[in-house]
């Protein structure tokens, strides 16, 4: 029994049948979040006495860069319990988080970039933890282009999964050997965000934007996976009649 | 003890897989010239490309021999399994009692003896050429030797994922290099430190553990890798 | 807790530092809108492609019919 509500997951029209309630209060929850601690960022934390104005851009570089980070978790997590237990729909949230990751990767590189230039005076630096999120989202393009190369989609899921669950060995691998790279090679005159103590006027705000955006990134792996879960039971009537915009009996 | 109940080791059929790939390899001499020409060749288009002062290619050389070296190992690897998936002998190891963990394992070491190590060995010669000061050859060509093993492993992987694709070869790039960069790092810090003057025994030692670590975990990706191509 | 800028232009401005920030904040939305549109304007495409082939199945019965009906 304790063990029926991970099986019913592994049903595509289960799962897309339940979590459609689920996504207005998702969304609305992602959007106040956003909302409130951009405009608390933005507008009512106080300055930062080195960096100015532009220290505000933390409000969506740091929650960018911890969704990027744990989004290849989560992606690789999901192949691991597809190949083992041999779920399709895992493998479906799998294929979504791709995409959401990578984008958020980009996220965190452009808005580092931007903050870079009135910082330090210059656009890209190759500071080790920003050479880590560009390698990290070569990692995610990497699965992306796997992921479409196949002709079979049951092979292109297997294959993701695979190669996913190798770049989480060696992203440890890669952060350690990019942070010794960078102390070799840069003698520590540049630091990008002194992580000691951050003021609490500052942390409630970012805590809200972190909040927020992990509430937004379950709102579009829902809405990726399920479109997913439409797209792969295509010949099924009840995904024809989730479509058509009918709505659904009570399934299995 | 009979052949059924034979516990999972390397074994004989190990040594002889090992013999009749590195036959193979041999036999084709072109598969073995191709990516050293290519190391040769893309190293002296540098001094071409960035001038032939002296100085500026001695702090360019460790770099980019290293990342030559790479690319030749990796462009090599996309015929790794591709002949015996075309000729569904690939299909066949994964039917054979002994695990396909030794299968990849023989299969990265031949291509290691005739890739790998020629690179490691040609190494002085191109460093020679790029005005490598004398401190760093013995390095390079130890973090080679290392280097080219972890590459190897690792490539087995990538082109294990695309054996069943058409044209694999940039796609496999892209799966790849990212997951090269430790060994990169490493590489190329070590002959740094020892043309700094300084001791590079950490970053050979960090080398050798990527091995191991390569060693013990690469071929079983591949294996798994190989499972899912195969069964299509 | 209280508003830090002296009015919308110096808001705006951010001491300079307006524009990056302002960068960065719009790549971000755009970059988020893209991530929820994007599903959505698929699951219009496939609506779009079930009428299609439902349209075909339809017209290919229909003509069935007529075959049925009047054989030539």
């Amino acid at each position: 029994m304790a063990w029926q509500w991970f099986h019913r997951l592994g049903s595509p029209r289960w799962f897309y049948q339940n979590t459609g309630a689920w996504l207005p209060w998702l969304a609305l929850a992602s959007v106040l979040l956003l909302v409130l601690g951009a405009v608390w960022g933005l507008g009512f934390a106080p300055q930062d006495s080195k960096q100015g104005n532009s220290y505000r851009i933390i409000y969506i570089h740091v929650p960018a860069a911890f969704l990027a980070l744990a989004g290849y978790y989560i992606m690789a997590i999901s192949g691991a319990i597809g190949l083992i237990w041999k779920m399709k729909l895992s493998y479906l949230v799998m294929r979504a988080a791709a995409p959401i990751g990578a984008v958020l990767t980009f996220i965190s590189l452009l808005t580092g970039a931007v903050w870079g230039k009135p910082t330090w005076g210059t656009y890209w630096v190759w500071d080790a933890r920003i050479t880590s999120m560009l390698i990290l989202l070569f990692l995610y393009i990497g699965v992306i282009a796997l992921s479409r190369a196949f002709v079979r989609e049951q092979v292109a899921d297997k294959a993701c999964a695979v190669l996913a669950l190798v770049g989480t060995v060696n992203i440890p691998i890669i952060y350690k050997s990019v942070d010794w790279w960078f102390t070799l090679h840069q003698p520590a005159t540049i630091k990008l965000t002194e992580s000691s103590s951050i003021d609490a006027s500052m942390f409630y705000p970012l805590l809200t934007m972190i909040i927020g955006f992990y509430c937004f990134y379950a709102w579009t792996l829902l809405l990726h996976t399920r479109n997913l879960v439409l797209q792969r039971e295509w010949r099924t009537s009840w995904a024809q009649q989730a479509l058509r915009g009918e709505p659904l009996a009570a399934g299995k | 003890m009979s052949s059924v109940d034979r516990p999972a080791t390397a074994g004989p059929g190990f040594s002889a897989l090992l013999r009749v790939e590195l036959l193979l390899a041999l036999r084709r001499g072109a598969d073995i010239a191709n990516p050293l020409l290519f190391f040769v060749t893309v190293l002296a288009l540098l001094p071409l490309g960035v001038g032939p002062e002296p100085e500026l290619l001695a702090r360019m050389a460790p770099g980019m021999i290293w990342v030559v070296a790479l690319l030749a190992t990796m462009l090599s690897q996309e015929s790794l399994f591709r002949s015996d998936f075309e000729d569904g002998s690939l299909e066949q190891l994964t039917l054979s009692p002994q695990p396909l963990y030794f299968a990849v394992l023989a299969k990265v070491a031949v291509h290691w003896l005739v890739t790998g190590l020629p690179l490691a060995l040609l190494s002085p010669l191109l460093a020679l050429m790029l005005n490598l000061p004398a401190g760093g050859y013995l390095c390079l060509f130890v973090s080679l030797l290392l280097g080219s093993g972890c590459l190897s492993l690792i490539g087995a992987v990538g082109a294990a994922l695309t054996v069943s694709l058409r044209r694999a070869g940039l796609l496999m790039a892209l799966i790849v290099m990212p997951l090269y960069v430790p060994v990169l790092i490493f590489g190329t810090g070590a002959v740094q430190a020892a043309l700094d003057g300084y001791a590079y025994h950490v970053q050979l030692a960090v080398l050798a553990a990527l091995l191991a670590a390569a060693a013990a975990l690469a071929p079983l990706a591949a294996a798994g890798a190989i499972r899912i191509s195969t069964d299509s | 807790m209280e508003f830090q800028f002296a009015g919308l232009a110096e808001f705006l401005a951010m001491e300079g530092h307006g524009p990056y920030v302002w960068i960065a904040y719009g790549v971000t939305l755009v970059a988020m809108a893209a991530l929820v549109l994007q599903p959505v304007w698929r699951r219009r495409q496939l609506q779009a492609e079930l009428k299609r082939q439902e349209r075909i199945r339809q017209r290919r019965q229909s003509a069935e019919k007529k075959r049925v009906a009047e054989p030539a």
